[in-house]
């Protein structure tokens, strides 16, 4: 009982909280003033077209890229939040080495693409500490099953496969560790339309399954209304209007996302 | 008895930014409740705004003002003004919804469409499927076509598939819009029946149902939608 408490009591606080994030390159606002919170185990969309600021806003938010003003905090594994910026450089690396994942468009961003695909996968767990070979490959072996990868590709490289093999081996690799939140810049762009869908399904079972929180980068809203609990929309650097996902998408209130939601092409 | 949906005065218009900033008032003052066990059957012509009043209490449309009370893990919680966090949290725990058209999601079997949510509130896998084939099985899905996705079924097919997936569940409030629209007279008897044993667990149910002789048989009370028409 008293696990149960404290498990409720920790998904009451938030994992990641953006205040008043800004960031400009020179007299041009990438992302002017946005704030939120992430709870422990809910994904968050951002959509909006290209230009729109989501992409600087997810740098922002996974500290690859400081904010000329504001600040992100994110609850550590001790229940302590923390200001990104403040972290030292080796501090922010152990985060992304463990707790976080951070799924590329292009899986060749994410992927070491000469070395096989459960080298690609164990490496993940061998830097946090892992040094049990046969227990590596076992676990790199169990995640290659979970996305559907068959085990006779296990010692071929990433760069003799598909890109939809490729895109779910790079979640492989992500999962791995099991962190607590999961970046992810347009995770099914660049993808056949049938691979999307199983890539998504893909994803939104296992998003559920591990209570992952996911910050997810989109201009597809087939993909926020299918992975994503709540949706923010960007237009020119700016969120213009934020809510539940079948809200905004079935009830939506600015100019900007009726027309976003308007153009999508019945199928 | 205290009522698990309360609302006072709720108010929606749409205004339709692409058409020049058109403003479409739907419906103004809508004030009713639904007592446990209770089934609130709303009337009225097409285009009343029927149901848009079911998808404000789902917290699918947005109320722009008044109050939609909702008993919630036994407090009262606005949602015409909750945080999304805490309207997810009522679908998971309070509310139910029967929609007309089943949104398919790709590759997932029949069988998981109707468990999951029973999975979401911890419900064990092996038994979550066994509920939910049960069901199915009352509502003539042929056990072959459990384990396919329902995107490929008939209209008839995936509205009980859909109907299994919204009373599986043990919510204490369920809202039905058109429940019975495509079925047939054996399938229609079946959630007739169903309808009656959720009233029995004190569910309380609003629904839109526009059969005569199905809304006399499951209706307790007759909200007439016409009497909150927003006048333009």
């Amino acid at each position: 009982m008293a696990e149960s408490n404290s498990a409720t009591q920790d998904n009451d606080r938030p994992l990641l909280v953006a205040e008043g994030l800004t960031k400009s390159y020179g007299r041009v606002l990438a992302c002017r003033d946005v704030s939120f919170v992430l709870y422990p185990g809910e994904v968050l969309a951002i959509v909006g077209e290209s230009g729109s600021g989501k992409s600087t806003l997810l740098q922002l938010l996974s500290a690859q890229l400081a904010p000329s003003a504001g600040k992100v905090s994110y609850r550590m594994r001790d229940g302590v939040l923390r200001d990104l910026n403040a972290l030292g450089e080796a501090e922010r690396r152990f985060l992304f080495r463990t707790d976080w994942g951070y799924v590329h468009q292009d899986p060749a961003m994410g992927l070491r693409m000469a070395v096989s695909a459960g080298a690609n996968v164990g490496e993940r767990l061998m830097a946090v500490g892992w040094n049990h070979y046969g227990k590596i490959r076992d676990t790199a072996s169990s995640w290659l099953e979970r996305v559907e990868i068959g085990l006779d590709r296990i010692d071929d490289a990433p760069k003799t496969y598909s890109g939809g093999m490729r895109q779910r081996l790079q979640i492989a690799r992500n999962l791995v560790t099991e962190p607590r939140l999961v970046f992810m810049d347009e995770p099914t762009g660049g993808l056949d339309v049938s691979v999307q869908a199983r890539l998504l399904d893909l994803m939104r079972g296992l998003v559920g399954e591990l209570g992952l929180a996911a910050v997810v980068v989109t201009h597809d809203l087939a993909v926020a209304r299918l992975l994503s609990h709540r949706v923010m929309v960007m237009k020119g650097g700016s969120v213009i209007e934020t809510g539940l996902t079948d809200q905004v998408l079935d009830d939506p209130r600015e100019p900007y996302t009726q027309l976003l939601v308007s153009s999508i092409l019945p199928a | 008895m205290s009522a698990l949906i309360e609302i006072a005065d709720a108010e929606k218009t749409f205004t339709m930014h692409l058409q020049g900033g058109v403003r479409l008032p739907v419906v103004r003052g809508v004030s009713f409740d639904v007592q446990p066990g209770e089934c609130v059957v709303l009337a009225g012509p097409s285009g009343a705004g029927k149901s848009s009043i079911l998808k404000m209490i789902f917290g699918n449309y947005r109320c722009d003002s008044g109050r939609i009370d909702i008993l919630h893990r036994g407090a009262r919680i606005d949602l015409a003004n909750a945080e999304p966090r805490q309207i997810l949290d009522i679908r998971r725990a309070t509310i139910g919804y029967v929609s007309q058209f089943l949104r398919a999601v790709p590759r997932v079997s029949t069988l998981d469409v109707v468990a999951e949510p029973l999975l979401v509130t911890g419900v064990p896998r092996a038994e979550a499927r066994a509920r939910a084939g049960a069901l199915l099985g009352r509502l003539n899905i042929a056990e072959r076509l459990w384990s396919l996705p329902p995107a490929t079924f008939s209209g008839g097919e995936q509205q009980r598939v859909n109907i299994a997936r919204g009373f599986i569940s043990n919510l204490p409030i369920l809202l039905l819009d058109e429940p019975t629209a495509s079925l047939d007279a054996a399938n229609r008897e079946v959630v007739v029946g169903l309808i009656a044993e959720k009233k029995r667990d004190g569910v309380a149910m609003v629904a839109i149902v526009h059969d005569d002789e199905i809304r006399a048989r499951i209706a307790d009370r007759l909200v007439d939608v016409a009497a909150f028409a927003a006048a333009a």
